[in-house]
């Protein structure tokens, strides 16, 4: 934590950097998905006052 | 993966902080708001909503929220699969998915907000929350209102893609206005910005619903006002964490315009 504390990761390569932050994206956008927006019936009525809560489009 | 790691670290604090602060916030404006739509749509009868009715669900929300719904507890188990039990199972779930997505919230905000330079400290963190929200909830929400259970609705893939197209579009003009100096680039960002509303979201065929207009309106005002202040306190969080994580507060405004 104490060597690379200028910016996150900033002994990254800009290309590399680009891809770990693509990556991440990707992630959190794939978690979105799972969560909010999958049609798992399982998945939606967990979340279900969730997704209205957050008007995700539901049912 | 130094910089992956640290990306899901900062969004990890930051999501679990404004996940609870929303489940605390839906917990008292939009979850009541929900249970008692519920009320009208098994006093309906006539419905979309096909899951809500899982029948160990009912005894527990008719107690909570009105005596209108006995006659329908009766109704047969419908095969929707598994659904948390009402009362505490069901804020549970809904806690954990305001975390869990709260992180994912956090996860694209951070990234993004990496390729222009971080957010350096909690105000620049207030702006880009203010992106996210204008992104994730003012644009689809335009087209798409928060609606409650039993209101008509299209088709649920196609209102899917709509959202994520708007949300995709809304973010791109609002990157381009911010951080590209170009006139023609700025008309480009209006334009898709305003594309997804000229194109329409998909509507339902029928507007019938027995949910009262003036239910509806407060449940617009609270799903807006909540993930309003869901998204300032994310990008607040973010800020701070990454501040204290980085031990510096780089710039935002030398990229700003």
């Amino acid at each position: 934590m104490n060597t690379a504390s200028v910016s996150l990761g900033a002994s990254v390569s800009s290309q590399s950097r680009f891809m770990q932050l693509v990556l991440s994206a990707f992630l959190g956008i794939f978690v979105i998905g799972v969560v909010g927006f999958s049609h798992i019936d399982a998945v939606h009525n967990a979340a279900h006052d969730y997704r209205h809560s957050m008007a995700f489009p539901c049912h | 993966m130094n910089l992956f790691r640290n990306v899901v670290f900062v969004a990890a604090i930051a999501g679990l902080v404004a996940g609870v602060v929303l489940a605390c916030m839906q917990a008292y404006a939009t979850v009541p708001l929900i249970l008692k739509a519920e009320v009208y749509e098994q006093a309906g009868g006539g419905h979309q909503h096909e899951h809500a009715a899982a029948p160990a669900a009912n005894a527990t929300d008719t107690n909570a929220m009105s005596t209108a719904a006995p006659a329908e507890a009766a109704a047969p188990a419908e095969d929707e699969g598994w659904a948390p039990a009402d009362g505490f199972e069901r804020f549970a779930f809904s806690i954990l998915a305001n975390i869990v997505t709260g992180i994912g919230f956090a996860l694209v905000l951070v990234a993004v907000s990496e390729f222009a330079g971080g957010i350096g400290n909690w105000r620049q963190g207030v702006f880009w929350g203010l992106a996210g929200f204008a992104a994730f909830t003012l644009a689809p929400g335009l087209g798409l209102p928060p609606e409650l259970p039993a209101m008509p609705a299209a088709d649920l893939t196609q209102r899917q893609i709509w959202w994520w197209a708007t949300v995709a579009a809304t973010a791109a003009g609002l990157g381009l206005i911010a951080f590209r100096k170009s006139l023609p680039l700025a008309i480009l960002a209006v334009a898709l910005i305003v594309a997804p509303h000229v194109v329409g979201a998909p509507q339902p065929d029928s507007f019938e619903t027995p949910i009262p207009e003036g239910l509806h309106h407060q449940f617009v005002v609270a799903v807006t006002v909540t993930n309003l202040v869901f998204w300032l306190v994310l990008g607040a969080v973010v800020g701070v964490v990454r501040g204290r994580f980085t031990g510096t507060a780089t710039s935002l405004r030398d990229s700003f315009a």
